[in-house]
């Protein structure tokens, strides 16, 4: 059975419907790629899944179980078990790196402080800033902020991790540090979902990658297979357009 | 003003100075007391308002109502019906009692929307990232909105204050005993209303001035990046 299994999820803005039944699976320890143009509702799948966009219709399962985020108690169950990274980062500007960290997994799952503070510090590691946990964000770099919030998601030990464009806000010179700290992820295991542009990065960590466009599933395979031999012509169109340099 | 003159040391008599120094802490106490509690009445106020879905509705409109209706309203008119209402509920309420509570309705009215602009202010995506962690509406309100949004509600809530504080003259009217009430009073008891009047006028200056310049100072101190990072070091609970 899949980890996860999206079936005709549809979303709305105001009477803008910009999921139009969107479905696919992913297994434990798998990690797949959402790509396709801009305004194509990547962000859109993301964002339905945390609940921060309303569903309108379709079926969500998370290991076995229906969500229905209808029901604010199934919203939370969600967002308890998934985490997402934002494209901005969107760190609590009032807080430090630690406090950013520590925050949910003390408020909210109410795990152990000592626990909870050496995970964080672990993180920091991972993520190659261990020197930053009493730095306020306006005080880092993109790549930085951006690897913080990486850490910050994690320590709430999501089962799946949603990442939105997590280097398009970054310049060019900062892309590679946040891409090593999600390949560590993905040797690791962790399951998860990812919008990228970086078309090279998803050919070597994605497992399978989806390709959307106007709210709907084009194309979705391995990497390899669609990058190099996509079938619908929307996605040899867009994959000729990005893959040329 | 020869008259005037003479009176000069009869009138800043230790009995007189006695009189105006209760009523200038009066007049000072009235407008603290009554602006932090309106202050946080405000914070309710806005966060109530701020309630999601339908069946919300009505209370939104209240909250909403509330706000139109107190700052269209003399703040005069405030005090006379405040004070007829109070006593025919609780007769022997003190008027100053009156005079706080008259200054509290009006303070919920003005800094609601002081507090309303200043959570605006703070990025929708700094809410997401909380609600995304499950935070409930109301810890992310306490803990993220508002301490970025207190560098922009404070100048202004103290600005208020601070105009408030000669505004505050008008409960008077219902014989309150804060300054301007003993103006008229030591002016009725054959004192030069220039005199008087100039010492009230002084009164009201010394009271105001100095929170101003604190008004200021944050204003200053809360504006740049550096000293919005150091405020949130001084606001952070
Ligand atoms: N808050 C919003 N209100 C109204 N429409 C929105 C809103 N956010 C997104 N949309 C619309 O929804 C559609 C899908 O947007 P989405 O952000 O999911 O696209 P995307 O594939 O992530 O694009 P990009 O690559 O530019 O990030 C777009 O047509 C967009 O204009
Ligand atoms: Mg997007």
């Amino acid at each position: 059975m899949a980890h996860l299994a999206v079936n005709d999820v549809r979303a709305k803005y105001g009477a803008l419907e910009v999921l139009k039944g969107i479905s696919f699976s992913i297994e434990k320890g798998e990690i797949a790629a959402l790509v396709g143009p801009s305004g194509s509702g990547k962000s859109t799948v993301l964002r339905a899944l945390m609940g921060l966009t309303p569903v309108t219709g379709g079926h969500v399962a998370l290991a076995g179980d229906q969500l229905d985020y209808s029901n604010a108690k199934s919203v939370r169950a969600a967002r308890d078990r998934m985490a997402i990274v934002f494209q901005q980062y969107n760190l609590f500007q009032n807080m430090t790196v630690m406090q950013n960290l520590t925050l949910a997994p003390l408020k909210i799952k109410r795990w152990p402080r000592a626990e909870v503070e050496s995970e964080a510090r672990r993180l920091l590691g991972l993520v190659g800033l261990g020197d930053k946990a009493d730095a306020y964000s306006d005080q880092l770099s993109g790549g930085q902020q951006q690897r913080v919030a990486l850490a910050r998601a994690l320590a709430l030990k999501p089962q799946i991790l949603l990442l939105d464009e997590v280097t398009s806000a970054l310049d060019p010179e900062l892309v590679n540090e946040v891409l090593d700290a999600v390949g560590k992820l993905a040797a690791e295991g962790m399951t998860m979902i990812i919008v990228s542009h970086e078309m090279a990065f998803v050919r070597e960590v994605a497992d399978k990658v989806i390709f959307m466009d106007g709210g709907q599933i084009v194309e979705s395979g391995e990497p390899a297979a669609l990058f190099d031999s996509p079938r619908t012509d929307r996605a040899r169109d867009f994959f000729s357009k990005i893959l040329r340099h | 003003m020869e008259r005037m003159i003479e009176q000069i040391p009869r009138f800043f008599s230790a009995q007189n100075l006695t009189l105006l120094l209760e009523a200038a802490g009066l007049t000072l106490a009235m407008t603290l007391v009554g602006c932090l509690i309106g202050f946080g009445l405000a914070f309710v106020l806005v966060f109530l308002r701020q309630t999601p879905g339908l069946w919300a509705l009505p209370l939104r409109w209240i909250c909403i109502a509330y706000v139109e209706v107190f700052r269209r309203i003399p703040f005069i008119v405030v005090i006379y019906l405040v004070l007829f209402f109070i006593q025919a509920v609780t007769p022997d309420a003190s008027l100053f009692t009156i005079a706080v509570i008259a200054i509290c309705l009006y303070a919920v009215a003005y800094t609601a929307d002081i507090i309303r602009g200043g959570i605006e202010s703070v990025p929708r995506t700094q809410v997401e990232a909380a609600e995304a962690m499950n935070l409930s509406r109301l810890q992310t309100q306490l803990k993220i909105v508002l301490p970025q949004a207190w560098p922009v509600i404070v100048p202004p809530a103290i600005a208020f204050a601070v105009s408030f504080i000669k505004d505050t003259a008008l409960v008077s009217q219902v014989g309150v005993f804060e300054l301007t009430f003993r103006g008229k009073e030591l002016n009725n008891q054959g004192y030069s209303g220039i005199l008087v009047f100039g010492t009230i006028a002084l009164c009201y200056f010394l009271l105001s001035f100095p929170l101003s310049l604190l008004g200021q100072y944050l204003e200053k101190r809360l504006g740049t990046p550096r000293g919005q990072r150091r405020a949130r070091k001084i606001w952070r609970t």
